[in-house]
């Protein structure tokens, strides 16, 4: 990459450095994608808050030189709504675990979709839950190992593009740690959306979802994820359909949805302008 | 004047407050809160919004109060007990915050639309770890209006999670009261403070371009920092001071209405709606020439230590009264610290006491503590 390097660390809070992440984790090139996205929007840093929850993804936040809230697990996406609605100025960067997301905050999700309230979420899928040790996630692939599913998963995979899609998100997109430069271009444009956007990426999780499966070290799971997915954008009319199918195949990844529909802040500040209030002036 | 409901004036009083942002789930008994926040907030520049659970509900609120809102919520028994993952959010990340509790029968759905104080203990004590508490009940409409006003002050002043328990009657009761004219919006003051110390002992900050505030609910110390060997020692020490704050100022919180109790030998002890009751408890006893009083409590927690054990010296006796099978009653014996006997008056079933049944359960131990002193004195 030309665009990183020294510049990105004013992006970083430096005395939180090391992140607590294993060496060869995909969760450093995920941060450092989002360092890069913020550098390409020029976003007043002040103006920032990266919120996160429980897992290896919600260590996020700490990281970052901006305001930060550390929520509890799979309820994230509930502070950030209080968080835009008291101050609609404020961009949110809610960084999610797969267990976070779609498994103790599942609930929480589909309602941050459906609402479209403007903020971005990163979607850390590890296909595991790592901070505890390796435990059978919603996104771990049938037949796949985990310190729970010591015989193989009998559970079907659990699919977040289509969950967002479903409960209305407005960007929803899927790229892969591997796909070093797409990831800064697709937060971007998420981040630019003006609604809930979620980018879902795929990360390397050599230390339990590697070992347990024997998948190799990070290089070797990076290929793994570059062999296993199919660009969508390519083949657009079969992206749905292979989403439904065995993902460990064939997973797509690309832009699902990019719509403009009206965003919940909005609608409310409409809704008291419409009562003589004068909320969001 | 102005018929007033109970849960009407709980947004009365958060409204004069300055509160502009509430988050809810619908629940008997408290519901009718939520849908007056409805009607009221938008035209007044405030927010409202109806979240996916109580769990998300104080979420919401805890993320405003960063935002630089001022907010509460309100549940019933089900949805305080869900919502105690986030009480204890609140009073690590040191956010003010108005909970209200309207208390019905449980445990679990139980009976919910009857009255209850069963939930007073775990306003106390819920969520797991150790926490500062302020919680703080009413007996009246008018008592429901400034008990609120009073927990957003305390709210800010202590930067913990304010609790105001209420029950299935006082939150449909109507009274007359007269609520004063609210301000067109609130205006609440900035805040000021130092942003590298955004917890411990320091006011609250929101989120602004000059903070770079990192809050979690791990440990952490003044600064935010969640690293380093000493941070189990410097989290504690936040916790310590929290508490012992509120403990000096006890005496300060410790609202409760002294009633008859100048010449009393016994003493009623009771909250909330119960000691409405216990007050004609009293009128019948007064009338059979027994000498009681009443000590109404307003503040439960912290609970008020000093007053119970001033009064336990100089009665001969004290009676607790409560819905509930014996809570606040373990409170009311350890701080009497056997200077006089105590004992308890407890229901679950859903119903009110009649007067009757307190005079009947006070005058039983007194004829029980009579007796008992006549045979030591033989003895």
């Amino acid at each position: 990459m030309s665009d990183v390097g020294a510049d990105l660390k004013r992006y970083l809070r430096s005395p939180m450095m090391p992140t607590v992440w294993c060496p060869g984790c995909g969760h450093g090139n995920i941060a450092r994608a989002i360092a890069t996205a913020l550098d390409r929007l020029a976003i007043d840093l002040g103006q920032v808050v990266i919120l996160g929850g429980i897992g290896c993804s919600g260590r996020t936040p700490f990281y970052f030189n901006t305001n930060a809230m550390h929520t509890t697990h799979g309820r994230v996406l509930a502070f950030a709504t209080g968080l835009k609605l008291a101050n609609p100025r404020l961009t949110l960067i809610v960084a999610m675990g797969d267990g976070d997301a779609l498994a103790i905050g599942a609930g929480h999700f589909v309602h941050a979709a459906r609402r479209n309230i403007d903020l971005t979420v990163i979607l850390y899928n590890n296909s595991i839950y790592g901070m505890t040790g390796g435990q059978q996630a919603p996104t771990t692939p049938f037949s796949f190992r985990s310190t729970t599913s010591p015989f193989g998963s009998i559970e079907p995979t659990f699919d977040a593009v289509d969950l967002a899609l479903a409960a209305g998100a407005t960007y929803v997109a899927r790229t892969t740690t591997f796909d070093f430069a797409e990831m800064p271009e697709l937060i971007s444009e998420a981040i630019r959306h003006p609604g809930f956007a979620m980018v879902e990426i795929l990360s390397q999780c050599p230390t339990y979802f590697g070992r347990l499966n024997k998948l190799g070290d990070a290089p070797d799971m990076l290929e793994y994820e570059r062999d296993h997915t199919v660009v969508a954008d390519e083949e657009p009319n079969q992206a749905v359909e292979i989403t439904r199918q065995d993902l460990v195949g064939n997973l797509p990844v690309g832009v699902f949805r990019r719509e403009i529909r009206p965003e919940y802040v909005q609608q409310y500040a409409e809704l008291s302008r419409g009562r003589g209030g004068n909320y969001g002036a | 004047m102005r018929l007033v409901q109970g849960n009407e004036a709980v947004v009365w009083g958060a409204l004069a407050s300055g509160c502009n942002f509430y988050a809810g789930y619908p629940i008997t008994p408290a519901t009718e809160i939520m849908e007056y926040m409805a009607r009221l907030l938008p035209g007044r520049g405030g927010v409202f919004i109806q979240m996916e659970d109580e769990l998300a509900a104080l979420g919401a609120v805890i993320g405003a109060a960063w935002g630089g809102m001022r907010g509460m919520t309100a549940t019933s028994g089900p949805g305080f007990s869900l919502m105690q993952e986030h009480i204890g959010y609140a009073a690590m990340s040191q956010t003010p915050c108005v909970v209200v509790d309207s208390q019905r029968v449980g445990p679990s759905t139980g009976q919910p639309t009857m009255p209850a104080q069963g939930d007073v203990m775990q306003a106390r004590w819920g969520s797991h770890g150790d926490r500062p508490a302020l919680v703080v009940t009413a007996s009246s409409v008018k008592e429901v209006y400034d008990t609120t006003r009073l927990s957003f002050e305390w709210a800010y002043a202590y930067r913990v999670p304010v609790i105001i328990l209420l029950d299935a009657v006082l939150s449909h009761m109507r009274e007359n009261i007269e609520l004063p004219v609210l301000p067109a919006s609130a205006e609440l003051a900035s805040p000021s403070g130092d942003p590298e110390l955004p917890f411990g002992s320091h006011p609250f900050m929101p989120f602004s371009a000059a903070t770079r505030t990192i809050v979690s609910g791990l440990a952490h110390d003044e600064s935010g920092a969640t690293r380093g060997s000493g941070i189990g020692t410097a989290n504690e020490q936040i916790l310590k001071g929290a508490i012992r704050q509120i403990e000096n100022d006890a005496p300060r919180l410790a609202r409760c209405r002294a009633d008859r109790l100048e010449d009393a030998e016994w003493a009623i002890v009771s909250y909330g709606i119960t000691a409405r009751t216990a007050r004609s408890a009293v009128d019948l006893l007064r009338a059979d020439g027994v000498r009681v009083g009443l000590l109404e409590l307003h503040t439960l927690w912290p609970f008020p230590e000093q007053i119970v054990q001033a009064l336990a010296q100089r009665v001969r006796g004290m009676l607790m009264a409560e819905l509930n099978l014996g809570q606040l009653v373990l409170s009311l014996r350890a701080a009497a610290q056997g200077m006089c006997p105590v004992s308890g008056l407890g229901r679950a079933d859903g119903e009110l006491f009649t007067p009757e049944a307190i005079a009947a359960a006070m005058s039983a131990e007194i004829r029980q503590i009579e007796v008992g002193g006549r045979m030591s004195h033989h003895v």
